[in-house]
């Protein structure tokens, strides 16, 4: 049996449609990435616990792949989740990549994998 | 730790910094390892203590038998990649004042050009499974470095123009250098601000630092066996005045986007406020910096974070040329991990020594205490 990875239930639920974290059964401390044990209160007992998938753009980089020239660039971006969280990402709508750009989370697939992806919402569209 | 250090580098050796070496790892490493003895003036039997990386693959019981090295008593490797590269002094320094091992000798080798390159995506074996870096899109060390560098950039104004800057200034170091492998070949902003963008709009091709084969080795001893090879026709005593690691919860040696507060250099501060206790010195006494360049975003960073300027001033001491030739804060006068070689960092701290003995191609007149900076280690040196 392949030993499972401290981060399957998260693209579990990705395959199921949600957005998840890790919530400590100790303390309440939600966390992101998934780690077997909570950094504040020590607790290993966790739940499952579903994000709002909204977020803020902090940072966004163009990601070209070096040895796969001929793959479209990504815009890879670090979002901010009103629940505390930081997380990795690419944008769906790139022309409208900008610092502070409210984002929502789209699970969509990309080269044949099932991907949180974010894309902006409100003014800049 | 408390007070000084009572350690010294007795020792250095590097190998030709190459693109391909054409040779074994363990060659490599032998070579350097060996010349580092030599340059001591210790007998190979004096040496009883071998310390490298967690990522290093040289097997120490293969350089023990190719350096004929008669009993090896202490053996420890430091973890994390280059920016922890100076924990291996603190480890031989753990290990001699606490009479474990009396000479230690610190090596790193690899072909990292020719054969595995730290560069190189990284997507695992075919059908792995989907991970939280690469399947968004980070797939190289430079593009997740420059994703969470890019907020102290913005937030001190520091565009990818101004980098050119720096790096201009490495190169000119590289430049007098002859074992840098940018040596006669200076740059200007134009050439930097026309080299290729490699992560839009953080680094460009001239960002990075080299890929290199090579090795490079260092000696640690007793700081009365140093004195001793000095007063009897060394080189000039090179003492470890401090060495120190820090690593606050919530920082992380490469995917460092999840700590709470993305500009301040937290890990740094403590490394810095750790030395400047140890060693009873301050930032202004600094005569001559290395600091750790994978990037060269990476060195305003450590640059404030070690003190070397107030906090929001990185940009103006950049502009003003403060790193390069004639500047006040000298950095990286071998030219860097950008100008000289990546040998994962060692090889900043083997200009360090030299800069203590005297004998670097870009010798700093008069210095006396040396800073070989890295995020979450740092050491500092003092001639004696
Ligand atoms: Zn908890």
């Amino acid at each position: 049996m392949q030993a499972k990875r401290d981060q399957d239930f998260f693209w579990e639920g990705i395959d199921r449609g949600v957005l998840l974290a890790q919530k400590c059964d100790g303390c309440g401390q939600l966390r992101h990435p998934p780690q077997p044990g909570c950094a504040k209160c020590g607790s290993d007992q966790w739940s499952e616990t579903v994000l709002s998938g909204e977020g803020t753009i902090l940072a966004f980089i163009e990601s070209v792949h070096p040895t796969r020239r001929d793959e479209e660039s990504r815009c890879v971006c670090l979002v901010e989740l009103p629940e505390g969280l930081r997380m990795i990402s690419s944008l769906l709508d790139p022309e409208n990549a900008g610092n502070g750009a409210a984002v929502k989370f789209e699970i969509a697939e990309h080269n044949g994998q099932l991907l949180p992806l974010v894309r902006t919402v409100g003014e800049s569209q | 730790m408390s007070g000084p250090g009572k350690t010294a580098v007795t020792g250095i050796g590097q190998t030709a910094y190459t693109k391909e070496s054409g040779r074994t790892v363990m060659s490599l490493c032998a070579e350097a390892s060996a010349k580092a003895i030599a340059d001591s003036g210790l007998e190979r039997g004096q040496i009883d203590g071998l310390i490298s990386f967690t990522m290093d693959t040289n097997s120490d019981m293969d350089l023990q038998a190719s350096l004929g090295l008669p009993m090896v008593r202490f053996t420890a490797k430091a973890p994390f990649g280059g920016e922890g590269a100076y924990a291996t002094f603190q480890l031989a320094a753990a290990a001699i004042e606490s009479g474990q091992a009396n000479n230690v000798l610190i090596f790193r080798a690899f072909n990292e050009r020719s054969e595995a390159r730290f560069g190189q995506p990284n997507y695992g074996p075919q059908g792995a499974p989907r991970d939280l870096h690469r399947s968004l899109g980070l797939v190289t060390p430079g593009q997740v470095y420059a994703m969470w560098h890019k907020p102290f950039l913005d937030a001190r104004g520091l565009t990818n123009e101004d980098l050119g800057h720096l790096v201009v200034q490495m190169r000119a170091w590289a430049a007098n250098n002859p074992a840098a492998w940018f040596y006669g070949r200076p740059i200007t902003l134009e050439d930097h601000q026309r080299s290729r963008w490699i992560v839009d709009p953080v680094l460009r091709l001239y960002d990075f630092c080299q890929e290199t084969d090579g090795g490079v080795a260092f000696i640690v001893s007793r700081l009365d066996t140093a004195r001793a090879l000095s007063q009897n026709g060394g080189s000039p005593l090179v003492r470890v005045l401090g060495v120190q690691q820090a690593w606050p919860l919530g920082e992380s040696m490469m995917y460092n986007y999840y700590k709470s507060n993305l500009v301040f250099p937290e890990d740094t501060v403590h490394v810095a406020n750790a030395l400047w206790e140890q060693t009873g010195l301050s930032p202004a006494e600094i005569d001559v910096s290395t600091i750790y360049d994978n990037f060269s975003s990476s060195i305003p960073i450590s640059y404030e974070g070690y003190g070397l300027c107030k906090p929001g001033e990185v940009r103006d001491a950049i502009l003003a040329g403060e790193f390069g030739p004639g500047g006040s804060t000298p950095v990286n006068t071998n030219g860097g991990l950008i100008g000289e070689a990546y040998l994962h960092g060692l090889n900043n701290a083997a200009e360090c020594v030299r800069q203590m003995r005297g004998t670097s191609p870009n010798q700093i007149e008069g210095a006396k205490v040396a800073l070989c900076a890295g995020r979450q280690c740092g050491m500092v040196l003092a001639r004696e």
